[in-house]
């Protein structure tokens, strides 16, 4: 039965969540009304938050200077691809680690995820003279490569923590009938886990759109995606804080979308098991 | 078809097969300043006149110059044009890893090079990068605001005249700061300014035996002075003003000196931008009578990484860019003040130019402006606002970081030097230095 909640409490705790929300949402509310201010404007003292002169100018401008599209595409391959990919290794590893573990099972695990605790650029001119002998360089297979691994910790982590939830009884009944291990994964364990595997498919697609150390690294001119195209529009000698937010603004925008129509299925996500 | 035509059509064939072989497209590595955006909307008249085609990549200077370091020093060959400094081209060069641009054509005129550019981009006389636009550092100061207080700024300003100005010219209430200077932790930023300032107090980075100098009184007095005169007269927070910020703060009439890049004067008079634009008056970076004044040196310049597939088209490209008939193209659709400064003698020659009202302070910063001889004591490195030796970018950068806390009001000015002082000699003797 649910507790009783008296209106003020109810009200109070609807605006303390709306002021969360809003202080959370706010830099990405700045950039985009900034991307609609004239660079004058855009650095404003004090600054303005409504009453200035709604341009599209800074739209334009990066429009004519920039491929987005060829940004966008990058993008899309990059953090799809490095996701199917990690999906596909992540789910039979996860699987191991969640119904046949062995004494190392947990020490794997803590491996895998000190793996993270690596600073990047502390394996940058490996990883760089790796993809000149293989010739990645600036290629977005590379790069498909490269972030799957990078992201492929959490996504085993997820994973094993949703399967650990899925009762081994029904697997075993699975195999009783005569189920193969490709087909106990395939028509009975990933179904169950769809919600699990979707929100994690999610979350990694979020990262490997964000992801910049590697991306802005391992490019040049052909394979650069979205956080290229906004580094390209940063400048410690020049005020283009206008021009910044809308390529900004264009380079969030499809994630954001994403993520608005997701939320869902990213909260089930993150929440997963943290009740029970 | 007769057999005549069909020899006909084989050889028109061939030849554009032929010419098609011969257009290379060149990546070019460059950084997000106007005049390099300006470059990137004209790639089609070098385009028209080479067949070659250009792919840009363009990056925030701090990632461009990790993503080329890595690069050249790796041999990655992504890149068959890098925009580069003062700071790398003597380094790389002397590493072999530029090509020399010794071979330019006749009509290029590589002599009218800036020679202080010309000097600053080459290692043992061979010129390995070619100078898009090159800068100094000079006083842009208020002209209501100087006047308002009853001031009139020499051409050649001292410090100590620049320190009474600041005072007079502070406004607090009405959100005047006397001066606006870099504070933020970086080698290119504040890490630049206060090297160069305290060339003219009489301070170097390190003596001779390449032993460091912080424990010296030249360094004390130049940051106990630069703290003690942004304190009464700097804006608040300056220890995380960098060059944007001063330039916004400038643009909106809050400040009524600012002391940086000479590249600046177009932005603070261009008066779509700055509400300051017709009251801004120019004067040489301030001296402390040592004979030494506190304005750098800096270009950013282009050059071909050894071992490009391309050299040929890079080298077309380099000739295009940085020649005299790319400024004619620019001051036609665009006006003279938005030419790249700061290269070409034969600029500050021009009739037409000599009308910008910063270019004779402009050319005058440039050529008081001296990287051999920085320092009013000798020193063993080349470069006025940085060492030219490869560690010194890590060493500045954690120096700087120990002033911005001094400017933070989280440690002393003593405390400071004292630190980088230790760090500087650690470092430089695991580099074999000392």
């Amino acid at each position: 039965m649910a507790r009783a909640v008296s209106n003020r409490r109810r009200l109070i705790n609807t605006l303390l969540a709306w002021s969360i929300g809003l202080l959370i949402f706010f830099p990405i509310l700045w950039t985009v009304l900034t991307s609609f201010k004239p660079e004058g404007q855009a650095i404003a003292d004090p600054p303005m938050f409504l009453f200035f002169d709604w341009t599209l100018e800074n739209y334009f401008v990066v429009q004519e200077r920039s491929n987005y599209m060829r940004y966008l595409m990058n993008s899309i391959i990059i953090s799809g691809g490095s996701t199917l990919l990690g999906i596909l290794i992540a789910v039979p590893a996860a699987w191991s680690m969640a119904f046949v573990p062995s004494k190392r099972t947990k020490d794997i695990l803590m491996w895998m995820l000190s793996t993270k605790m690596l600073p990047a650029v502390g394996v940058l001119y490996p990883i760089y003279l790796l993809f000149i002998q293989l010739g990645l360089l600036d290629s977005r297979l590379g790069l498909v490569i490269v972030i799957m691994l990078i992201n492929l910790p959490i996504i085993i982590w997820m994973l094993y923590t949703y399967f650990k939830e899925i009762p081994t009884a029904i697997l075993e009944a699975a195999r009783m009938d005569g189920a193969s291990l490709r087909s106990e994964i395939l028509y009975v364990l990933t179904p169950m886990a769809i919600p699990g595997i979707a929100s994690t498919i999610l979350l990694n697609i979020i990262l490997a759109w964000n992801e910049a150390f590697w991306t802005l690294n391992l490019t040049a001119a052909k394979a650069g995606p979205l956080t290229a195209f906004i580094a390209s529009y940063s400048s410690p000698e020049g005020l283009f804080f206008a021009k910044l937010s809308a390529a900004s603004t264009m380079a969030i925008a499809p994630i954001l979308i994403l993520g608005w129509f997701s939320q869902k299925q990213l909260v089930r996500g993150l929440t997963f098991g943290a009740v029970k | 078809m007769t057999f005549k035509s069909a020899i006909c059509a084989a050889t028109a064939l061939t030849l554009v097969a032929g010419s098609a072989a011969l257009a290379d497209t060149i990546t070019i590595a460059t950084v997000n300043n106007g005049d390099m955006i300006r470059m990137q909307g004209y790639t089609d008249d070098f385009t028209a006149k080479t067949g070659h085609t250009v792919e840009w990549v363009t990056l925030e200077e701090n990632v461009l110059r990790q993503r080329v370091t890595t690069d050249i020093s790796t041999k990655g060959g992504a890149f068959d044009i890098m925009t580069i400094g003062m700071y790398e081209t003597p380094i790389w060069g002397s590493n072999g890893w530029l090509v020399a641009l010794d071979d330019l054509s006749a009509e290029y005129d590589a002599a009218d090079i800036l020679p202080a550019m010309a000097g600053g981009l080459s290692h043992n006389g061979t010129l390995y990068a070619a100078p898009f636009y090159g800068e100094s550092s000079m006083i842009m100061y208020r002209t209501d605001l100087m006047e308002k207080a009853g001031l009139e700024m020499p051409e050649a300003p001292s410090w100590s005249f620049i320190a009474k100005a600041a005072r007079a010219m502070t406004d607090r209430d009405n959100g005047i700061n006397g001066i606006c200077l870099r504070g933020k932790a970086g080698w290119g930023e504040g890490g630049a300014f206060i090297t160069a300032m305290s060339n003219s107090f009489g301070a170097r980075w390190f003596d001779e035996d390449w032993n460091a100098q912080f424990d010296r009184r030249e360094w004390s007095d130049t940051l106990n002075f630069f703290v003690n005169m942004m304190s009464d007269s700097g804006p608040a927070g300056y220890a995380t003003n960098g060059f944007n910020e001063n330039l916004s703060l400038f643009q909106q009439g809050k400040c009524g000196m600012w002391i940086d890049a000479t590249v600046a004067a177009s932005f603070v008079t261009n008066p779509n931008d700055s509400t300051v634009a017709d009251k801004v008056g120019f004067a040489l970076a301030p001296d402390n009578g040592m004979g030494v004044r506190s304005n750098w040196l800096w270009a950013w310049a282009l050059a071909i990484p050894a071992g490009t597939k391309n050299e040929s088209a890079a080298k077309q490209f380099i000739e295009w860019a940085t020649s005299k008939d790319y400024i004619e193209l620019v001051a036609a659709n665009e006006g003279w003040a938005n030419v790249p400064p700061g290269a070409r003698t034969s600029l500050y020659e021009n009739a037409n130019y000599k009308d910008v009202p910063f270019a004779k302070m402009t050319l005058d910063s440039i050529l008081s402006a001296d990287p051999n001889n920085s320092t009013v004591d000798p020193s063993p490195y080349v470069g006025i606002q940085f060492a030219a030796i490869p560690e010194f970018a890590g060493i500045a950068t954690e120096v700087s970081q120990e002033f911005s806390a001094v400017y933070a009001g989280q440690q002393s000015v003593e405390a400071a030097l004292k630190k980088a002082q230790a760090l500087t000699n650690d470092a430089m003797e695991a580099a074999g230095y000392r």
